[in-house]
C-alpha cells in the first residue's frame, strides 16, 4: 500500500441518481501508485460513481477534494489535467482519424489560440503505439471494430497524462491478449509510474491479478472497500453477485469460478 | 515511435489556402452579380462606381438596386451555413440544418400574420423575427428535462412544433386573399427580391463569425460527444446554451431578411466538412463565406434565367441542393 499522500480523497460521499441511493457516506483515499477495482451487479452504480469520484456529477452529501482541493471548485480544464475518464461508449457522429481523436486527449494542455505542437503529435503517437495501434494514424474511426475503437480511446486517455485515471469498463469490446495488455498497461502506470487508476471491472480474476484495492457496491447504498484479498471472498461476492462463487487455488494465487 | 515527417494526417495546404480562396471567389462573385441585369454594367463601370465616380443610371442601378440585395443575399447566405454548422455540432446530426428546431416555422407564421394583416415593412420585419423568437423559446422551454436538453430531445420538440407552425402556415394560406397569396409563397420559399435592408444580417454576420471561431475548440470537442467533452474540460452545459441561442439567433435574422431559403444551411457546412475536415476552427469561416458565396450565386441565377421574371431563390437552392445532398448521402454509403 502506498503510503504517498492522497490525490482524491472522499468523505461521507454519498451518491444517488433519480431519488435513489447507489452509495452512501463513501469514504475513500485513493494514493498515487495503487490500482482500485470498482466491481458490483450490472446498475448498482459502478459509472455513476466513478463520474462523481470524476467531479463530473455532484455527490448528495459529503465532500470530494482533488490534491485537496474541493473538485466541484476546480477549474474543468485544470481538471482535466489532473484526471481523466475513460467512457463507456464512444460517439462518433462524424468523420474523424484515430490520429485527430487521440489528439483530442492532449486538449487541455493546449491553449484556445494554439494549434497541437510536434510534442502533442509526438505523446499522440506514443500513446497509440502502447495500445499496439501503429499504422492505424490515418484511419477514420467510424471503420474500425469495436475492440480497435476502444483501443483509441485508451490512446486518448493516455494522451491526456493524467495523475488521475478512472477508467468505465477499460477491456469492454477487448480480445484477450489485448485485455491483459491493456491491464497490465494500466497496473504498470500506477505501479511504476506513480499514477492512480480507479476501474470498473467485471472478471473477478482480474481484479485478483491486477489490482490492489477494491470497491465492491452491494445495493442499496451498501460498499465495501478494502485490499483484494480481503475484500474478495466466497460469502462475500456470492452474496454480492447474487451466484455462488467457488474458491479455486493455483499456488499463492486464487481464482473464482461459478459454482 | 515516430511521427510520419509530414507530420499531420490532413493536407495542411488545402486548409491554410481555403479561407483565402473563398474570399476571392464571393468578392468576383458580387462584382458578377452587380453587373449582370437588365441594365449591364461593365467592369469598368463598375470600377468606376467602386471608386466613387458618376456612371449615371449604371450607378443609381448598382448602388440602389443591386447592392442592398447582393449584400442581403450574401449576408443570409452565411449566417444560415454558420448557423447549420453549429446546429450540427449542437445536435451532434451531420443532417441537422438551421430549421431543424423550428425557427423558420415560427417566422413562417409570424411572416404570414403580418401579411394577412397588411402590415408591411419593417412591421413585417418584426412579427417575422417575433415569430422566430417565440418557436425558439418554445422549443427551449420544452425540451428541458433529466439530462438537460440532449440532441435527442432538442430534435423531436423542434421537430413537432416545426410540424404545428406548417399546420398555422397552410391554415393562413387557405384563407388567404388572392393579392396576397402570390407574396406568402414567394416568401415561404425564399425570395431576396423583396429583401428587407441588409445592415442587420450584415451585422449579425459579423458578430456571429466573431463570437463563434474562439469557442471552436470547445466545439471540436462537443462535437465528440458530451461526456468526452465534459471530461476533457469544455463547460459542456453553458456552451451548449450559448451555441443554442446563437444559431438561433443567427437564423432568424436570415429568415426575416430573405424569407425560409433551404438547403443552404444543410449543404454548405457538409460540403466544407467532405473538403476540410471537421475542424470546427476552420470549418465554421469556411462555412460562412461559402454559404454567403452560394447563396449569392444562386440569387445571381434566381433573377436573370427567366428574366425578366424572377424566380425565388429557395427554389433554386432547393433544386441544386437535393441532387447534391443526395449524391453525397449515396456516395457516403
Amino acid at each position: 500500500m502506498s503510503t504517498a499522500p492522497p490525490l482524491l480523497v472522499a468523505r461521507g460521499v454519498s451518491v444517488g441518481i433519480d431519488g435513489r441511493t447507489l452509495c452512501a457516506t463513501l469514504d475513500l483515499d485513493i494514493r498515487p501508485g495503487e490500482m482500485l477495482a470498482v466491481i458490483g451487479r450490472n446498475g448498482i452504480g459502478k459509472s455513476t460513481v466513478l463520474s462523481t469520484l470524476a467531479g463530473l456529477r455532484a455527490p448528495l452529501a459529503g465532500a470530494l477534494t482533488l490534491d485537496g482541493m474541493p473538485i466541484g471548485s476546480m477549474a474543468p480544464r485544470a481538471l482535466a489535467r489532473r484526471r481523466a475518464l475513460l467512457p463507456q461508449s464512444h460517439e462518433d457522429a462524424f468523420a474523424s482519424t484515430v490520429l485527430d481523436t487521440v489528439l483530442v486527449g492532449r486538449h487541455p494542455h493546449i491553449g484556445r489560440w494554439s494549434d497541437d505542437s510536434a510534442h502533442d503529435v509526438q505523446v499522440a503517437f506514443d500513446a497509440m503505439a502502447r495500445v499496439s495501434l501503429t499504422g492505424f494514424e490515418a484511419r477514420d474511426v467510424r471503420t474500425l471494430s469495436g475492440g480497435e475503437r476502444q483501443r483509441v480511446a485508451i490512446a486518448a486517455l493516455l494522451a491526456q497524462d493524467a495523475p488521475l485515471c478512472l477508467l468505465d469498463e477499460p477491456v469492454t469490446h477487448l480480445d484477450l491478449d489485448y485485455q491483459m495488455d491493456t491491464l497490465s498497461l494500466f497496473a504498470g502506470m500506477a505501479h511504476d509510474e506513480g499514477r492512480a487508476v480507479v476501474a470498473v471491472l467485471h472478471d473477478l480474476n482480474q481484479v485478483l491479478r491486477f489490482c490492489d484495492r477494491v470497491l465492491l457496491l452491494t445495493g442499496g447504498g451498501e460498499w465495501v472497500c478494502g485490499a483484494v484479498d480481503a475484500v474478495l471472498q466466497p460469502d462475500t461476492l456470492s452474496r454480492a453477485f447474487c451466484h455462488p462463487l467457488r474458491e479455486l487455488r493455483d499456488g499463492a494465487r486464487r481464482y473464482f469460478v461459478p459454482a | 515511435m515516430q511521427p510520419p515527417a509530414s507530420g499531420r494526417t490532413r493536407a495542411p495546404r488545402r486548409r491554410t489556402l481555403a479561407l483565402p480562396l473563398l474570399a476571392v471567389g464571393l468578392l468576383l462573385s458580387i462584382a458578377l452579380s452587380l453587373s449582370l441585369g437588365s441594365v449591364p454594367v461593365s467592369p469598368a463601370q463598375l470600377w468606376q462606381i467602386a471608386t466613387g465616380g458618376d456612371a449615371g443610371v449604371a450607378g443609381d442601378v448598382v448602388l440602389g438596386l443591386r447592392l442592398p440585395r447582393v449584400l442581403a443575399a450574401a449576408a443570409c447566405g452565411g449566417l444560415l451555413a454558420l448557423a447549420g454548422a453549429l446546429m450540427q455540432v449542437l445536435l451532434r446530426n451531420p443532417l441537422a440544418d438551421p430549421y431543424v428546431l423550428g425557427i423558420s416555422g415560427g417566422a413562417s407564421v409570424g411572416a404570414l400574420l403580418a401579411m394577412t394583416a397588411g402590415l408591411a415593412g419593417a412591421l413585417f420585419e418584426l412579427s417575422a423575427f417575433a415569430g422566430a423568437l417565440a418557436a425558439m423559446a418554445l422549443v427551449f422551454g420544452l425540451a428541458h428535462g433529466e439530462g438537460g436538453r440532449t440532441p435527442t430531445r432538442l430534435l423531436l420538440t423542434g421537430v413537432i412544433v416545426s410540424a404545428g407552425c406548417g399546420a398555422a402556415v397552410s391554415f393562413m394560406l387557405t384563407v388567404a386573399n388572392e393579392q396576397s397569396l402570390r407574396g406568402m409563397l414567394f416568401w415561404l420559399m425564399g425570395d431576396a427580391g423583396v429583401a428587407a435592408p441588409p445592415a442587420a444580417a450584415l451585422w449579425a454576420l459579423a458578430i456571429g463569425v466573431l463570437v463563434c471561431v474562439p469557442l471552436a475548440r470547445d466545439l471540436n470537442l462537443l462535437a465528440r460527444g458530451d461526456l468526452t467533452a465534459q471530461t476533457l474540460g469544455v463547460p459542456v452545459l453553458r456552451l451548449r446554451l450559448a451555441i443554442y441561442l446563437i444559431a438561433s439567433a443567427l437564423t432568424a435574422v436570415a429568415v426575416t431578411t430573405v424569407g425560409a431559403v433551404g438547403f443552404v444551411g444543410l449543404v454548405v457546412p457538409h460540403l466544407m466538412r467532405l473538403a476540410l475536415g471537421n475542424d470546427q476552427r476552420l470549418l465554421l469561416p469556411a462555412s460562412a463565406l461559402a454559404g454567403a458565396l452560394l447563396l449569392l450565386l444562386a440569387d445571381t441565377a434566381a433573377r436573370t434565367v427567366i428574366a425578366p421574371a424572377q424566380l425565388p431563390v429557395g427554389v433554386l437552392t432547393a433544386l441544386l441542393g437535393v441532387p447534391v445532398f443526395l449524391f453525397l448521402l449515396h456516395r457516403r454509403q
